[in-house]
């Protein structure tokens, strides 16, 4: 286990620093995504509800490496054959990005619209009888008591998120698992090899719960 | 209240569906500037959608509502214009949770940039000092008892200088003891010259405040008048059934 620490350790801590480089980027898209379509889906608007449940059905019944083919080889495939050009290639990255953005996206829009139902209406309702306008109620009032009772559900979405990234090692991307998987080739460690990496992904999502709980601390109100 | 005052908010034939219930029948009605008129009646009988209708946070279905003048049937109309001087108290205070009570006052002044910040601040610790409640401007609304929620979403409401405020069952949710103190804020509101509907099943208060009494059963007007009328010698059977009951 030293060996392998010693000599792929430093391989490892960067594939990790890939893991984490590919998750904050899906997940910065994914925060937007669900915000924009977690919110058309409360809109009075029958147009925006049916493209919000039409994006979360369509993205939640598909398995997340199938999307992750689809965008890699298959987007592309398409483009290139009706465009008649070869310009569209997509990166590693950028295809896992996109692809970690629609799925987790999806999950949070459907977070996110749990989290602003949860909010009891006459608050809205009180802020609009002040004359504030729809969206600034939103804004000031409804929005900051959903987000508060969301947090716990954003942050479990966070961490299977950021695991579903190994599944974006069959597109070539050099993250954990991938960079793993070539130190098992080269090695033959697996149990050791596997325990590391295991171990390494266990200390991340520690860090990150808790953060997730200063965070939800600090949020009381009043105290 | 000034007998000759004009009025203020005009009601003719409105009418109100849910899906297919029809919960406001015909409804029509005056206020005058001034006047404190208290709307009674049993449950489901249409008292809160009317009172609802007046600032629009349901839309009627037939006839007509002039606040002030102003038509809300118009879809023209800037509803929130008309909201901002039309007050309005909930059966569950509804403050804002995530903001502690000053903040609660001054959010829709500062917001929509009727006042400064300063100005907002100072005149939200002029209501609340009115409503008796100067200690808790750092409170949040979950460390208040119900009644001091009340008190404060009164002053809430008052802080826009409203020239009408709306009740709506204001003492309904609340501890027995604590009705007193919400009432009495409001009878020194009625005594300053407010504009006030009020839905309320407290006919104490009907009587002693209110200028005109209206009785509702079944989405529609069944009697109206002086709280000497419709408490001693009510004239439709229905609201003497009623009276029979609550009194």
């Amino acid at each position: 286990m030293t060996r392998i620490i010693s000599t792929y350790g430093r391989l490892l801590a960067t594939a990790m620093g890939q893991t984490l480089l590919l998750a904050l980027y899906g997940l910065f898209f994914a925060c937007i995504i669900g915000m924009i379509v977690g919110i058309m889906s409360v809109l009075r608007s029958r147009a925006c509800r049916a493209f919000a449940a039409v994006f979360v059905n369509l993205i939640r019944g598909v398995p997340m490496i199938v999307l992750a083919y689809f965008i890699f080889f298959g987007v592309p495939y398409l483009w290139n054959t009706i465009m008649g050009v070869g310009g569209l290639t997509l990166t590693a990255l950028q295809a896992g990005s996109i692809c970690l953005a629609l799925n987790c996206g999806a999950y949070m829009a459907e977070i996110i619209r749990a989290g602003i139902e949860s909010v009891d209406v006459g608050q809205m309702e009180a802020a609009r009888s002040l004359g504030l306008p729809y969206w600034r109620s939103m804004y000031r009032v409804v929005l900051p008591q959903a987000i508060r009772t969301m947090i716990p559900s954003i942050i479990n979405q966070f961490i299977i998120t950021l695991k579903d990234t190994s599944i974006l090692s069959v597109i070539g991307f050099p993250e954990l698992v991938n960079t793993a998987k070539n130190v098992v080739a080269a090695t033959f460690m697996s149990f050791q090899t596997w325990a590391i990496v295991g171990a390494m992904y266990l200390i991340v999502i520690l860090l990150l719960q808790r953060a997730a709980k200063v965070l939800e601390r600090r949020l009381k109100y009043g105290s | 209240m000034d007998r000759n005052a004009r009025s203020i908010i005009h009601v003719s034939h409105l009418k109100k569906s849910f899906k297919h219930l029809e919960v406001l029948k015909d409804i029509s009605l005056d206020v005058r500037e001034g006047e404190v008129v208290v709307i009674i009646g049993p449950s489901g009988s249409g008292k809160s959608t009317l009172l609802r209708c007046l600032n629009r946070l349901e839309e009627s279905s037939g006839g007509e509502i002039t606040i002030d003048g102003i038509d809300l049937t118009d879809k023209k109309t800037d509803i929130n214009k008309v909201r901002e001087r039309v007050g309005m108290v909930f059966q569950h205070f509804n403050l804002f949770n995530n903001m502690n009570v000053l903040r609660n006052l001054m959010l829709a002044p500062v917001d929509l940039k009727k006042q400064d910040k300063d100005t907002a601040r100072e005149e939200a610790l002029k209501m609340l000092a009115r409503v008796g409640l100067s200690d808790k401007a750092d409170a949040y609304p979950h460390q208040l008892s119900g009644g001091q929620k009340q008190r404060v979403a009164i002053a809430r409401a008052l802080c826009m200088r409203p020239d009408i405020m709306l009740f709506d069952e204001p003492t309904s949710a609340l501890d027995p003891e604590m009705v007193g103190e919400v009432l009495e804020v409001m009878k020194h509101l009625a005594h300053v010259g407010m504009t006030m509907v009020v839905v309320t099943h407290e006919m104490g208060f009907a009587r002693e405040v209110g200028d005109r009494v209206i009785f509702m059963d079944g989405g529609l007007i069944l009697e109206e008048g002086t709280p000497e009328e419709i408490f001693l010698s009510p004239k439709n059977p229905r609201t003497r059934d009623f009276l029979n009951k609550v009194l």
